[in-house]
């Protein structure tokens, strides 16, 4: 930073610097380096270099899942989708995603809450036991869960092969997601607004309901749309615990690989472009629910 | 970030005057700065650690419980056999060039995405964090559906070149890059625009061209960023399963990554082998975890 002093900015130059599209004006009295944003030739490179990249490592091949569904047509992606062992698996994965997301906004707000809000001694040790699920490998998880409430439970609590271990399989999974989307907006909150509310008689839940719900709703939503996007892909947690039982147990992802393993392409890429479209729909939204975060500063 | 610059929040100021005028007729306590604890804060941070201690401490301390509950034994099964050390060394090489591969490619995007303009920007933003929602199963079957050797888009006239994706390290690899590549991304954005760009418009003015400035303005700044990413990369490619159990094949000695063998053994009653590999993968992903959280508060000193 010390190097902008020998050769001092304009104050109007700085203001510019912060919002980057700026298009005329100022702009011609210097002449800019890249950092204004057109693509210099290095930077197209890269650009370019990027983009098959992503491409080759990416978009083909998600658009080779949706190219493979759809050759057959629509009445055969149809029929596959509302196979009845298939819609069995789906309905189990949504529905399932859905009420562990409902649960994992109560329980995540409450531990950003209690992260941001409350000290204690050994809360460090709940900031790393947050992250662990994001960390630990699924495999993993599942054997996890499993040494708790499966068969040898400690607490005779045995849940392995039910729809419970798929349920439980979810939370676990999707623990840090709420956490960690609310935790930064709660912590940024102008503290001077609750108090003022408090000393004009609110109380405590008025606070929370009228101050702070509506600033951290967007967080919490966009930490319920990767929650969701969580369970309904998720696989390796599962292997291990719910013994993937047709019309139970049976969640997407293990249909989907059930179908390569019987060497039906089609059938696997039918239902994947289900999950994928999930992915996308949650993907649009998370990014417009980040536009209004930004927004709303 | 630059909208949060122009759009400053102004109610501060009008409510603290109203404060101190309206706070002393009541005769309600003072609400200060210094926490003051009510019975529900109690309640809500007791629910928050029985939830975290049955939910994660418990079954996570119960894996290293039962894999030392012969002595060794378990542990010195696995580093013994030599299967299993090629499985581990496999996942360990495939983690490591993933790692190197995101971490550049990850740079790259966040600089592009923060510094530049271009069209179809927005759309790119919003596709690099795909992978973070695209089932693992998904991501197997799309690599397979390209570069399958048998009926994949462009599987067969690789295979003809003598070049195999699935079912062989390639395909592995390419796997673990997918299902981690936003990690790094998500690190560094964020803080390349907060950086913003007057140090390295001071340097550009200066005389340095774009790779000095890279390396000895921006790159400084965004180190520890980096480190973070390549930290939760690291844990994320050491421990993927789903992608890479569709690609591999699950090969014995060639392509069975260390993930694939806690299943493999724990299906084969070997629980012992299992769970003492799922230690060694447990104990590195809390390890990573451990570092970033040690190393993330100095930053803000900084």
């Amino acid at each position: 930073m010390t190097v902008s002093v020998t050769r001092p900015d304009p104050a109007g130059e700085r203001d510019a610097a912060g919002g980057r599209p700026v298009s005329g004006g100022r702009t011609a009295r210097w002449r800019r380096p890249t950092a204004e944003g057109r693509l210099g030739l290095g930077a197209r490179i890269g650009l370019g270099v990027t983009l098959i990249w992503f491409s080759l490592l990416v978009l083909i091949p998600l658009a080779a899942v949706v190219g493979v569904a759809a050759a057959g047509g629509w009445g055969k992606f149809w029929q596959t989708i509302t196979n009845e062992q298939t819609f069995a698996a789906i309905r189990l994965t949504v529905g399932t995603a859905v009420g562990v997301t409902v649960l994992n906004v109560f329980t995540g707000t409450a531990i950003a809450w209690v992260l941001v809000r409350d000290r204690f001694r050994g809360k460090a040790v709940i900031d790393v036991l947050i992250d662990i699920p994001f960390a630990l490998p699924t495999i993993v998880a599942g054997l996890v869960l499993l040494s708790l409430y499966g068969p040898t439970s400690p607490l005779g609590v045995d849940v392995a092969n039910t729809r419970a271990a798929v349920a439980l399989a979810f939370l676990f999974v999707t623990l840090p997601f709420i956490v960690r989307t609310v935790q930064p907006v709660l912590a940024e909150l102008d503290r001077d607004v609750e108090e003022a509310a408090a000393s004009l008689g609110a109380s405590r839940v008025t606070v929370f309901r009228r101050i702070i719900l509506p600033a951290i709703t967007p967080a919490i939503a966009a930490g319920a749309a990767l929650s969701f996007a969580r369970g309904v892909s998720e696989y390796g947690s599962l292997v291990l615990l719910s013994g993937n039982l047709p019309y139970s147990t049976e969640v997407t992802s293990v249909r989907i690989l059930s179908s390569l393993e019987n060497d039906n392409r089609a059938g696997a890429a039918a239902v994947a472009t289900v999950l994928l479209v999930i992915s996308l729909i949650v993907i649009v939204a998370i990014d417009l629910l980040q536009r209004k975060l930004v927004r709303r500063g | 970030m630059a909208d949060i610059a122009l759009v400053d929040v102004p109610h501060t100021d009008p409510d603290e005057d109203q404060r101190s005028s309206i706070d002393e007729p009541t005769s309600r306590p003072r609400r200060v700065r210094t926490q003051r604890r009510g019975v529900g804060t109690y309640v809500l941070r007791a629910f928050v650690i029985v939830y975290l201690f049955f939910l994660v401490a418990w079954p996570v301390s119960l894996v290293a419980q039962r894999t030392f509950e012969g002595g060794f034994e378990n542990l010195r099964g696995i580093l013994e056999d030599p299967a299993a050390m090629q499985s581990v060394r496999l996942t360990v090489v495939v983690a490591a060039i993933a790692v190197v591969i995101n971490t550049v490619f990850g740079v790259a995007i966040s600089l592009l995405l923060v510094r530049y303009e271009f069209r179809g920007k927005r759309l790119l933003s919003a596709l690099v964090d795909l992978p973070l929602a695209v089932s693992p199963i998904v991501v197997g079957l799309a690599l397979v559906l390209v570069y399958g050797g048998r009926g994949g888009w462009f599987g067969p006239t690789l295979e003809s070149a003598g070049f195999q994706v699935i079912y062989a390290t390639p395909g592995i690899i390419m796997a673990t890059v997918f299902v981690a590549l936003p990690l790094v991304i998500r690190e560094v954005a964020p803080v390349l625009e907060e950086i913003g760009t007057d140090a390295e418009r001071a340097a550009h003015t200066l005389g340095a061209n774009a790779w000095q400035t890279f390396w000895r303005i921006t790159f400084p700044a965004i180190r520890w960023a980096v480190v973070y990413g390549v930290v939760l990369s690291l844990a994320r490619s050491l421990g993927e399963f789903g992608a890479v159990k569709v690609v591999s094949g699950n090969l014995l000695g060639k392509t069975r990554t260390a993930t694939l063998m806690v299943e493999e053994k724990y299906l084969n009653f070997d629980k012992g082998g299992a769970y003492a590999t799922a230690f060694l993968l447990a104990l590195v992903s809390v390890a990573c975890i451990v570092v970033v959280a040690i190393i993330r508060p100095k930053e803000d000193d900084e």
